[in-house]
């Protein structure tokens, strides 16, 4: 496999994103968003779009980049250091792999859209407080040529906001079981479909949606009926590499925060960063940073060079990456004291990141049982 | 595949052929603890005909020193064949022929910073495992401070006069020659007065007295020099500058170290491990909630002992961030075995149980976060070199 270190091309591409985010997307922007209202900035997603992250794992013939999932993972991780507010996973990564993964006139035109950041996306997959695609319920009835949708999901990123909705459905077998789901991409406005923006605590776009006997056709079927898996996990796995890459990268960026109080902040007649205590909390987090940054970069190059055996790799940077973000925010507001507890300071935008993300694609118990599984036990 | 890859895949197929031709049966896929460490010198006794045929034919294949040059008794081959070669050892279940601290210590730093004739004259024999050396590094006022070595070497001209006490030398009483850290000058600062000597320990004046662990063994020594005369060509680089060579090795036992976390289990999961403890032991929610935490991260540690290869191999290097490896690796293992102890229960308690030898091998990994430099000193390093802190 290739070298976990960033490539020559893989560095210019960290620099571009950090040079652009730090201009174009600091956390300040996140909080313009909340105190606006807003999921997201649409002229960002545009601008990110124009640089041709819309299309990251898009293939060329429909206009996209085709950089890959190591490329993706480094966008991602520059986006979680500034805490950047976009479309990108569920749209770029999410379902730009499963749309891949579907071929076909309709997903190659559903994918320039993306690509053109025209288009975005939402997927549509939990119904309970906790990561299980194979529990959902949410029924898929024949109806005539086509089918008819009934049922909620729960914690739908980018849910309220997205133009259309990738929905798993059951169209046969039982909850809990993988067989029986079918995949289908369906208009967000379409009748029947309702939608409640949930007020999240990282100020990001999440939401309820409410299926009430929505109508699909048989076109709105992603790949073969009952065989969502096919699709979705590849999917899923790219949006789980990508989340921990942002994790990382929030990690990454709330713990450059806090070095540079440790250095600044005086107590006791001397800059705190000098007390041995805090030295050896820093170091550790440090430590754990540097474990997990490996993680990351191995995810994305087994993405890119064995996607179908991927999922001890992702699920280990999923893993680790929640931990890593756990123990550095925790570590920010602690050694911030005070300030770091005034909604006017940074640092609880970190923390309030961190727990959402914790949960989304799968938590920390959910990745560990799958790497132990993966690793025979 | 690019020509770079296919020329690694040829050498993979080449060199598990011969190491399934060359190792012989016995040693293979044996369970392997510090009992079974082949460390040659000139006192070296065999186990058994299997070691020594297989040491033999891995000194004329040139693998006991893979990376050295061809010229010093090594194989020649770059970083990624050697890795392919420790890839199919373990696959296979071929044990390392030799290890020592002249591989992995003296021979670095000889080949970094020895003259052409110290490098001819002790290189070969280490990779012959025909001598076999020790390091005289802490003191029983030097530990953790080790720039504080008090033990003198006096210049008398032609030879330098040892005297002082070395403390933690591991193997000492075994080991045939001594690379040691030694004060030449007690006027300048105190990194800047130390030398790098070599010593042969059949010199007069040099005794050794083996240190009793909490483990029951005695790894270490305390090393004792009364008025020993030592040929002044056995300094290493130039005089008062051996602190640089220290610290230099320090880097690469550290990595060595860290790197322990690894190897430890033979590259089985700690679950299938823990697994063969008894069919029940997983069923335990705390047993089972911390062995896949430990295998998470031992995964995650180990492919970050990959990137920081790759990272030195770049020429980047690695430096203080060695720290992190050592500090990391070393916690691991004793986390990993402390859950071993906890796992087998009251099987584990006996010296020599059902296990084996896992309660000497649990005790021991309490020194792998003191030896080399304490996890401690390795958060010291991070916070001051890496993360810029400020002292006090």
């Amino acid at each position: 496999m290739t070298s976990l270190l960033d490539s020559d091309d893989e560095v210019m591409l960290r620099d571009a994103a950090r040079g652009f985010l730090d201009s174009n997307a600091p956390v300040a922007a996140l909080r313009a968003n909340r105190d606006e209202g807003r999921a997201h900035d649409p002229v960002l997603w545009r601008d990110m779009a124009a640089m041709g992250w819309a299309g990251v794992l898009i293939p060329e013939t429909a206009g996209g980049a085709d950089m890959g999932h190591r490329a993706a993972g480094i966008l991602a991780h520059e986006m979680g250091v500034t805490l950047a507010a976009s479309p990108f996973l569920s749209s770029a990564v999410i379902a730009a792999t499963t749309l891949r993964h579907a071929a076909g006139a309709r997903a190659h035109d559903a994918l320039a859209g993306i690509a053109a950041g025209e288009v975005t996306y939402a997927l549509a997959v939990d119904e309970g407080p906790k990561h299980a695609p194979e529990r959902s319920a949410l029924s898929a009835e024949r109806a005539g040529n086509g089918y008819r949708l009934s049922g909620a999901k729960t914690f739908v990123a980018d849910g309220a906001s997205a133009g259309r909705v990738l929905v798993l459905a059951r169209t046969s077998g039982t909850p809990g079981q993988a067989a029986g789901l079918s995949l289908f991409d369906i208009d967000a406005d379409r009748a029947g479909l309702s939608r409640r923006p949930l007020d999240t605590v990282d100020a990001r776009d999440h939401a309820r949606l409410d299926f009430d006997g929505v109508e699909a056709t048989g076109d709105d079927l992603l790949g073969e009926a009952d065989d969502a898996m096919r699709l979705l996990r590849p999917a899923l796995e790219a949006g789980q590499a990508a989340l921990a890459a942002e994790l990382a990268g929030l990690a990454g960026g709330i713990s450059a925060m806090t070095l540079g109080y440790l250095k600044e902040r005086r107590q006791f007649g001397r800059t705190i960063g000098s007390f041995q205590a805090l030295q050896h909390r820093a170091a550790h987090l440090w430590a754990e940073t540097e474990v997990t940054a490996s993680a990351i970069a191995n995810a994305g190059r087994v993405l890119d060079e064995t996607p179908d055996d991927a999922t001890l790799a992702v699920s280990l940077a999923k893993a680790r990456a929640t931990r890593t973000a756990d123990l550095a925010v925790r570590e920010g507001i602690q050694m911030h004291g005070g300030i770091g507890m005034t909604d006017d300071h940074d640092a609880g935008f970190f923390m309030k990141r961190a727990r959402v993300g914790a949960e989304w694609l799968g938590d920390y118990g959910y990745h560990a049982a799958r790497v132990a599984a993966a690793r025979g036990f | 595949m690019t020509t770079a890859a296919s020329d690694l895949e040829t050498f993979r197929a080449e060199i598990a052929g011969w190491i399934a031709t060359a190792c012989p049966d016995g040693l293979r896929n044996r369970p392997m603890n510090e009992d079974r460490i082949v460390w040659g010198g000139r006192r070296w006794v065999f186990d058994d005909d299997d070691q020594r045929i297989w040491l033999e034919r891995a000194i004329d294949k040139g693998i006991t020193a893979p990376r050295w040059p061809v010229e010093y008794g090594g194989g020649g081959i770059s970083r990624a064949h050697e890795k392919i070669l420790r890839e199919e050892m373990t696959r296979l279940g071929a044990p390392p022929p030799l290890e020592s601290f002249g591989l992995w210590m003296l021979g670095p730093a000889l080949l970094a910073f020895g003259s052409d004739e110290q490098k001819a004259r002790h290189l070969p024999p280490i990779t012959r495992g025909e001598i076999r050396w020790c390091q005289g590094y802490s003191e029983p006022g030097a530990g953790s401070d080790l720039a504080n070595v008090q033990t003198r070497a006096e210049d008398m001209g032609d030879h330098y006069l040892i005297n002082g006490q070395k403390i933690w030398t591991s193997y000492a009483d075994q080991a045939d020659w001594i690379f040691a850290l030694v004060r030449t000058d007690r006027e300048a600062p105190k990194h800047k007065g130390i030398s790098f000597l070599l010593m042969d320990m059949e010199s007069p004046g040099i005794s050794t007295r083996p240190i009793r662990l909490i483990s029951g063994k005695s790894p270490f020594c305390e090393t004792f020099f009364d008025n020993v005369k030592v040929p002044r060509e056995n300094l290493v680089g130039e005089v008062n500058r051996g602190w640089d060579i220290a610290k230099y090795l320090l880097t690469h036992e550290r990595e060595m170290i860290g790197g322990g976390a690894r190897g430890l289990l033979g590259g089985r999961s700690l679950g299938a491990f823990l697994g063969d403890l008894g069919a029940d032991v997983l069923d335990d929610p705390v047993i089972r909630a911390e062995a896949m935490a430990a295998e998470v991260d031992t995964l995650a540690f180990a492919m970050t002992m990959d990137r920081y290869k790759d990272r030195a191999e770049a020429g980047s290097g690695v430096g203080d961030a060695s720290a992190m490896l050592k500090y990391y690796g070393t916690e691991l293992n004793k986390r990993r075995y402390e859950l071993l102890m906890t796992a087998a229960g009251s099987d584990a308690l006996q010296w020599d149980g059902p296990h084996g030898a896992l309660a000497p091998e649990w005790l021991r990994t309490k020194a792998n976060s003191i030896e080399g430099g304490t996890s401690e000193v390795m958060l010291d390093i991070i916070a001051k070199r890496v993360l810029e802190l400020p002292g006090a």
